[in-house]
């Protein structure tokens, strides 16, 4: 998905009713966005948060220091390691260590929706999209946190759903 | 909240100015790590720097790390900075980690160099002259400007990477650069080293990846390897070939050692342990052991090495110890000496001399620069209020004071602190005061005393650390405390004491009273030098010809880096002052402070009852050595290090190879027909072995034994590619190869000897006496890689060096030693129960799981009260907690009680 779609998703789940428009820059096509009022910003998750600030959403960004970090350092691991022209392995490492990190937690913060969540699930749609069952099942808490964002209100939008089995038919497998 | 760094992390540096700025927020403990370590239990790749927050939360990204710090103190987050991080994280990181990786590993230089970052560099550059702002995010210091300042530290710190047609970059970098913080942050991560203090990290992180799409190379052996120049090649196999030639005569052996004009004298010095204690991992590891191997490397360089040390013998401590174990002080100190005396030599230190201050020559010397400073007009003479027991007939120093406390009231407050509210207390001020010893009441009364003038000698002293400093190898922490005193100001420091047991102050009206023991400790060197040698002044008044290193904790700086040398320079006797002041930092135990006290730590005289030989104790020592910054023991760790580097790598390498000769060759050293491969080999080492005197000359100790395990590590992959044991049953060729290979591999070995031996003596003794290696190649270590075992050399009989250390062996002696982590055994209970767990258990469970988080989800949606969605998320958690036991996981506790 190119980064000025993910954009207009992020604005609509937002709920911001006037749409920006986006160019973009050099050969990953960065996006920037030409504000009103200032320099133009470049960088997805950048706008992202100026766009949480604008729609006064600000606690998707985390509301304590502590929660305040952790959504940057996603931010910067889906726009990193998540954006990084990966490969097979790199995937397998990455949700690997999203899932064991996943383990305990119901959002990337712990408790609170936020915009970490937002991204990562639309950064992580395309490699999620192509996953076995098998596979589903041994990222299990990456799948549960997936199918949980895919369902938040008004998130999803035009993307395809992915289906996650209820029951474990690999029970011998992990 | 605990970070967790490592030596030469490029990432320290952002993370530790932020941190400087940020100080006082809250406690930050910093353990140290290495590079391989897996810190975040959650991530598969090694990644420091990291912080551990108090709720169990790790932080791995360094700008999130510099962000939080930010964000305690109070700054808000705004778009400009956010744009600046995630410049700095997609564009700026790629790029600069080639530029630093062709330039600390490949070793590249020039444009190869700044190739890469240029563009970068131009957009920094271009943004501030655009908006003409001194910073990055407005006309403020801020995040963005800590965070890139430190990614760009290293490589711009040498004015050759710092392009000077990109003006505005340039005075940015500087302004930051000067600022105490990153100033500190600098000099703890680089040591003045420059960007090479990133080599031994560097080294162990993949080469980075395709910048600007250029193919990923799998294999930086051969990429590194291919760096080498052919001429840098060439001379390494000629150097190799001359072989045991090269080697200088062997230095004949001198007694008493003395310096000799035209040679390099090297006096070294450890400081002076107090006698009534016995030493624990940490004082051993703080000098004697430091210094040890740094007179040990200055002896395998052939300089003239005299390498002392002794029991600081004098004081009230003394005393207090005489007076509670009914012995006099000189019968304590006696007893004491030879306990320390004792664990040294366990622990193979090779001092030319152990002795003490209690000595005429103390007397003599003291006295005598005592009578030098008051002639020349340095002594000052002033009243102090102090306690006297009339019915004792002395002063009492603070230790022998008690009574109630003024502040709230305690009934046994000490004369220097109340034991209960923590108050520093004056000793005449304690209510109802006691005599210690009598229980009588002490008068007040005042006592005259004599001052070192500090402030009167401040001048000379700052002359001469603008000589000494530049260009020595002072450590970071012992510039900075001399730093901070210089800059307080210096004030007179009494150097008098109403004690008994002391050197005796020469001067009408002192006779009962005694020096300072921080007067004379430090003269107790020259003192004790001078009842080794009646021709001590060549050594002590002798500082053109004489090179000081003195060894200590950073504790102990002040009185080495000031007090002493301002004594000297006032008394005008031409004195050898310290010319490198080594410090370290302090070792922690497991997670807590030694304390012998409280029975925890491992002290001196225990070391030898836990069955671990002395040179494994000094090589976990070695490799733990705080330099740069406190470091912990850990008896997991310590095992972990024994079974990895000692036995699978190092021990590992040298017994193959000497096997190898053994079986396949009988025992004679076969030909050896060197390849491209081989030659390249050699080169490689010699490159190493290079490296290792480089630092040892700077005295990074803990880095030089490094360079030897990555040695045996190259020597390893060689077996490993080659497998001489099937080329041996092959072809001619074939033979003749595993020949090549094998002798190859064990002159590497004999090579290794050598550098392990200021390290771990005995093995080393242990392995050349296997390998038979000729005399002078034992003693002596050049700077190239030599052939010291040549074909048809015969070897002696190979042995395995290290023994595995065992976890139970491990884990009852953490128990016996007391740690702050004694860990709960691994619940066995938990685990029979999930092997017993039946299948249709666990589906029930996930099933609830999968249910109740739906429950979770809904209410969530809808937006439900806070304390509902508590609950059932709490029910949720145990559920999965429930579940991960049936199905026989193991139990994640809380993560944050996961210590290190």
């Amino acid at each position: 998905m190119a980064a000025a779609a993910e954009l207009t998703l992020l604005e609509k789940s937002l709920g911001l009713s006037k749409g920006n428009k986006y160019s973009a820059q050099g050969e990953r096509q960065i996006p920037v966005l030409q504000t009103n009022n200032g320099p133009s910003l470049t960088g997805l998750t950048t706008i992202a948060a100026h766009l949480v600030k604008q729609a006064n959403k600000e606690y998707l960004l985390g509301s304590t220091a502590e929660e305040k970090a952790i959504v940057q350092q996603w931010l910067e691991y889906r726009v990193t390691r998540v954006d990084g022209h990966s490969n097979k392995d790199d995937i397998r490492t990455l949700l690997k260590d999203l899932n064991s990190y996943l383990e305990d937690k119901v959002y990337l913060t712990g408790y609170n929706f936020t915009l970490a969540d937002i991204l990562l699930y639309y950064g992580l749609h395309r490699f999620i999209v192509d996953l076995t069952v098998q596979e589903k099942e041994k990222y299990l808490n990456v799948s549960r946190w997936f199918c949980h964002i895919q369902h938040y209100p008004g998130i999803r939008q035009h993307l395809s759903i992915v289906v996650f089995i209820k029951n474990r038919l690999y029970t011998n497998a992990h | 909240m605990r970070l967790f760094v490592s030596e030469g992390a490029p990432g320290s540096l952002p993370v530790l100015a932020a941190a400087g700025r940020a100080q006082g927020r809250a406690e930050l403990l910093i353990s140290t790590v290495g590079p391989e370590e897996c810190v975040v239990p959650f991530l598969t790749r090694p990644k420091v720097p990291v912080l551990q927050l108090d709720s169990g939360n790790y932080l791995f990204s360094t700008s999130a790390i510099c962000r939080y710090f930010f964000l305690l103190s109070g700054w808000e987050q705004d778009d400009l900075t956010n744009q600046w991080l995630e410049w700095e994280a997609t564009e700026l990181q790629p790029a600069l980690s080639a530029a630093l990786y062709y330039l600390v590993v490949q070793g590249k230089k020039g444009e190869d160099v700044l190739g890469p970052v240029r563009r970068a560099l131009t957009h920094i550059d271009q943004s501030l002259s655009r908006r003409s702002c001194p910073f990055l995010a407005g006309e403020t210091e801020s995040l963005a400007d800590v965070v890139l300042w430190g990614a760009l530290y290293p490589l711009l710190q040498d004015p050759a990477y710092l392009p000077e047609e990109l003006g505005a970059l340039h005075s940015w970098f500087q302004t930051l650069s000067s600022q105490e913080p990153c100033q500190r942050a600098a000099e703890t991560v680089l040591k003045q080293q420059g960007v090479l203090a990133l080599r031994p990290y560097l080294q162990k992180q993949p080469q980075p990846g395709s910048f600007e799409g250029r193919a990923v190379s799998n294999e930086p052996e051969e990429e590194e390897l291919a760096t080498l120049s052919e001429e840098e090649i060439a001379m390494a196999v000629t150097a190799w070939e001359k072989g045991l030639e090269s080697l200088p005569p062997l230095r004949p052996q001198q007694n008493p050692v003395l310096p000799v004009a035209g040679e390099r004298n090297v006096l070294i010095t450890s400081a002076l342990p107090y006698v009534n204690n016995v030493p624990h991992l940490g004082n051993i590891i703080g000098c004697v052991l430091s210094a040890d191997v740094f007179a040990r490397y200055s002896r395998l360089r052939q300089w003239n090495t005299l390498y002392l040390c002794g029991t600081d013998e004098y004081g009230t401590a003394t005393e207090t110890k005489a007076m509670e174990e009914g012995l006099t002080p000189q019968e304590i100190c006696d007893k004491y000496h030879a306990i320390h005396a004792n664990i040294y030599r366990w622990f193979n230190i090779s001092f030319d001399i152990f002795g003490r201050t209690t000595t005429p020559q103390q007397t003599k010397i003291t006295q005598d620069i005592f009578q030098r400073l008051l002639t020349r007009g340095f002594v000052l003479e002033d009243t102090v209020e102090q306690l006297r027991c009339e019915r004792c007939a002395r002063f009492l120093a603070d230790r022998f004071v008690e009574g109630v406390c003024p502040f709230c009231g305690y009934e046994e407050a000490r004369g220097d602190q109340c034991d209960k509210c923590g108050k520093l207390i004056n000793a005449i001020e304690l209510k109802k005061p006691q005599c210690k010893v009598c229980r009588s009441c002490p008068v007040v009364k005042s006592s005259r005393h004599l001052f070192l003038d500090l402030p009167k000698l401040e001048k000379r002293l700052e002359e001469w650390l603008g000589k000494t400093l530049p260009g020595s190898d002072w450590t970071p922490n012992a510039r900075f405390i001399i730093r901070s005193w210089l800059r307080d100001g210096l004030k007179p420091r009494c150097i008098t004491r109403d004690l008994k047991w002391g050197t005796p102050v020469p001067l009408e009206g002192f006779e009962d009273k005694v020096f300072y023991v921080w007067f004379d400790a430090t003269i107790g060197y020259l003192s004790i030098t001078a009842n080794y040698t009646d021709q001590w002044e060549r050594w002590w008044k002798n500082p053109e010809q004489v090179n000081l290193y003195q060894f200590m904790a950073k504790d102990n700086v002040p009185f080495h880096g000031l007090v002493f040398p301002c004594s000297a320079l006032g008394a005008e006797d031409n004195y050898t002052l310290v010319s490198h002041l080594i410090a370290t930092e302090y070792l922690n135990y497991e997670d807590g402070k030694f304390s012998k006290s409280r029975g925890v730590g491992v002290f001196g005289d225990m070391a030898q009852d836990t069955g671990i030989p002395a040179d494994i104790w000094r090589f976990y020592l070695l490799y733990i050595r705080p330099e740069g910054q406190d470091s912990a023991f850990s008896w997991t760790d310590m095992l972990l290090k024994n079974n990895s580097e000692l036995l699978n790598n190092l021990g590992n390498f040298i017994n193959r190879a000497g096997m190898f000769v053994s079986k396949f060759f009988g025992g004679y050293v076969p030909e050896m027909v060197l390849t491209s491969d081989d030659r390249r080999l050699v080169a490689h080492v010699t490159l190493e072995l290079q490296h290792y005197h480089q630092l040892l000359e700077k005295v990074r100790i803990r880095e030089a034994l490094r360079s030897i395990l990555t040695i045996s590590r190259h020597g390893n992959q060689y077996i490993q590619v080659n497998e001489p044991w099937k080329r041996i049953k092959g072809s001619e060729a074939d033979r003749q190869r595993a020949g090549t290979v094998t002798g190859l591999a064990v002159n590497i070995a004999a090579l290794l000897s050598v550098m392990l031996q200021p390290y771990m003596p005995t093995v080393s003794a242990t392995i050349q006496a296997q390998l038979q290696l000729p005399l002078p190649a034992c003693s002596i270590l050049i700077t190239n890689f030599l052939c010291t075992l040549p074909a048809g050399h015969q070897i002696g009989t190979v042995s395995p060096l290290f023994q595995k250390l065992e976890n139970d062996q491990i884990e009852s002696l953490r128990q016996r030693f007391g740690g702050g982590q004694a860990r709960v055994p691994p619940m066995p209970a938990v685990v029979e129960a999930a092997a017993t767990a039946a299948p249709q258990q666990v589906q029930v469970l996930m099933d609830e799981v999968t249910r109740q988080g739906n429950i979770v989800r809904e209410l969530k949606a809808q937006k439900a009260d806070k304390n509902q969605v508590a609950a059932e998320v709490a029910k949720l958690l145990d559920l999965k907690k429930q579940l991960a036991l049936a199905e026989g996981k193991p139990l994640e506790t809380p993560k944050g009680k996961k210590k290190k």
